[in-house]
């Protein structure tokens, strides 16, 4: 398999009948993503875009054999529908949802390393592997199939970084968004040793932005363990401290955190940093 | 306030009490602290604290404190609080340890100082499971690491359960005791308490008003509205779509010496009126030009464009206005700019020479 999916993927959205919801799942539909069904309380059998049949809960969408899940609910009911996806044993788990407490996501997550089930998110863009599954919200068009895996922390960023790869000529074998909170499901380093593993996947990109040390884990890690190119790009260079920069994890703390000490990791480790998001292609 | 929450959960602080008028003073039994309360919100300290060991002394601190400007503020209520018999000082606190995605416990016998001050090797950290939660397992560990006799480690291991509960129930980023008195008398007192709360789980905690002391007028009014506004201290107003792209737009921008007045994200949008409101904020900071950077995804080159070109004419807009537009619908977002006599760029880089250059830069 590719990285966490592949085309036989089978999806299901908890939420599809929202705002967010039906959009985001009517571009996965056009990426090819399959998607076995979607979740709506009190809506159940009715069907989504004619095709996508409707059910009221996780546990009836289990007829469909469904092994990844998207929820996009609004933030105080994602530990729920995040609970529900783990309790009925669903293997992937990405929440889009943005403004979720971290006390919640914390329990999510670690309830789910605990099983061996995998999140991504929240409050970020999904994982995209072209042209054969997309689970999220990173535009259709800006991908072609290639061998650069890209991790990020943030969402617009990476479009603007895959978009650059793409128009470069290259192409990407996987593109995972972190997120951008606090405490998420998946750090650099767990991607990273999916994109070493993944035989498509040549060269890698890191996209990382001020707030934790999540890096400067990676930097040591990529030192010991990955025989595989790593470039990167870190945001946040002209950030004050002590300002949450949009994203809730993107805050430099007591002198935790700073691009600087990013960058310099990145440097020791044999990783090239680009100045700007467009020079990241020069690099691979 | 920390100490009414921890009062709550039952963790010990001094007895206190708020007056906002000399005649509501109690009857004098031992000496206290009078503090002025500024309602600066939860994370503001508040300044101007007296100590009184007589009756009148409490008369004329509270009188001296009311009606007088702190952090230009007036003060409006005070607060009388027993002062302790300090033995001696200690830290303790929990917070959330982001690479572990979990909590952890901070404590160490040298308090009153900040933590960042006190040598490694009189600090004791612990993760606590989020699944297991705090058990009296983890106080014996770090009682014994603080040398507590067995009197003071009760006290302590009940503090420390009650403090995570806080943490928990809460939903804290932060709770801090600095410094947790052993006092003359052989009692555990929190002498100082500091909370801070996940803004993401305001919608469980409606009584709780939170007001960051530390954002602007303009930030506060940007955050009523739903933006992620910051403001900073150069020229070009900067209106940019995610979060990353944003602080890769301020960046740019700075290593071309150009100097962003604000960080702006419009977040993922198809409605033009957002973007009309983005600009009336970013107008207020009175910036010399203002840069937007769109990457078109979920939000649309060509909504972006009639957001611009309505702001322009809704705000009269005569400063230079410089835009990227790709992604999306660019093609017909760049129509429209042109219609309106905007300028507009395909690539990010191009945009920021141009406002560099407009704002009167480098």
């Amino acid at each position: 398999m590719s990285v966490m999916v592949d085309k036989n993927t089978r999806v299901i959205v908890q939420g599809i009948t929202g705002h967010q919801g039906s959009f985001h799942a009517g571009e996965m539909l056009k990426f090819g993503t399959n998607i076995v069904a979607g979740t709506s309380p009190g809506k159940g059998g009715t069907k989504f875009q004619d095709k996508v049949p409707v059910v009221d809960s996780v546990a009836d969408a289990m007829g469909f054999q469904p092994n990844a899940t998207m929820i996009s609910v609004a933030a105080p009911f994602v530990r729920d529908a995040a609970f529900e996806a783990i309790d009925q044993g669903i293997k992937l788990v990405y929440i889009l949802t943005e403004h979720v407490p971290f006390h919640d996501t914390m329990e999510v997550v670690h309830e789910a390393k605990l099983r061996g089930i995998t999140v991504i998110g929240p409050n970020g863009p999904g994982i995209t592997v072209p042209f054969e599954c997309k689970i999220g919200i990173m535009p259709n068009q800006i991908f072609k199939q290639g061998d650069v895996a890209v991790a990020s922390r943030s969402g617009t960023l990476t479009y603007e970084i895959v978009d650059a790869i793409t128009r470069s000529g290259r192409g990407e074998s996987a593109v995972v968004g972190l997120g951008g909170d606090p405490v998420v499901g998946q750090t650099f380093i767990d991607v990273l040793k999916l994109f070493e593993a993944d035989e498509r996947t040549k060269k890698i990109v890191l996209v990382g932005e001020i707030g934790g040390n999540n890096e400067e884990l990676a930097a040591k890690y990529i030192k010991e363990h990955v025989k595989k190119k790593v470039v990167a790009y870190i945001t946040g260079r002209s950030a004050p401290p002590g300002k949450r920069m949009g994203h809730a994890g993107a805050i430099i703390e007591k002198g935790v955190g700073t691009a600087d000490s990013k960058i310099k990791a990145f440097n020791e480790a044999g990783v090239q940093v680009a100045e700007y998001p467009m020079d990241v292609p020069k690099l691979l | 306030m920390g100490k009414e929450i921890f009062r709550k959960y039952g963790v010990p602080v001094p007895e206190s009490y708020v007056v906002d008028q000399a005649s509501d003073i109690k009857e004098y039994r031992k000496p206290v602290v009078v503090k002025s309360q500024i309602l600066l919100g939860g994370r503001g300290k508040s300044g101007g604290i007296k100590f009184a060991r007589s009756a009148d002394e409490v008369r004329s601190s509270v009188n001296e404190l009311l009606g007088a400007k702190i952090r230009g503020l007036t003060v409006t209520k005070v607060l009388v609080e027993d002062m302790i018999n300090i033995k001696h000082e200690y830290y303790v606190s929990i917070t959330l340890n982001r690479s572990d995605r979990a909590p952890m416990l901070i404590a160490s016998p040298s308090g009153g100082v900040e933590i960042e001050s006190v040598p490694q090797n009189q600090i004791f950290t612990r993760r606590i499971d989020p699944l297991l939660g705090y058990s009296d397992y983890i106080g014996r560990e770090a009682a014994k690491f603080m040398q507590l006799d067995k009197n003071l480690s009760a006290q302590f291991r009940d503090i420390l359960g009650k403090l995570y509960r806080v943490f928990q129930e809460e939903d804290c980023e932060l709770v801090e005791i600095n410094p947790l008195v052993e006092t003359a008398e052989g009692n555990l007192i929190a002498a100082d308490a500091k909370v801070i709360m996940d803004n993401d789980s305001m919608f469980r905690h409606k009584d709780i008003k939170i007001t960051d002391p530390e954002k602007t007028p303009l930030e506060l009014e940007a955050q009523s509205k739903g933006y992620s506004f910051i403001e900073l201290d150069g020229q070009i107003g900067v209106i940019a779509n995610g979060a990353g792209l944003t602080m890769a737009t301020l960046d740019a921008l700075t290593l071309h010496k150009g100097k962003p007045r604000n960080f702006l994200d419009l977040g993922g949008t198809d409605d033009v009126e957002i973007v009309v409101n983005a600009f009336d904020l970013v107008l207020k900071a009175d910036p010399k030009a203002i840069l937007v950077n769109i990457f078109g995804g979920v939000t649309k080159a060509d909504t972006v464009a009639n957001g611009i070109a309505a702001a322009k004419k809704r705000f009269k807009i005569t400063k230079p206005i410089v835009v990227r537009l790709s992604g999306v619908h660019e093609d017909e977002g760049r129509k429209i700019l042109k219609e309106n006599g905007i300028e507009s760029f395909p690539t990010m880089m191009e945009a920021i020479e141009r406002v560099v250059k407009v704002a009167g830069g480098a």
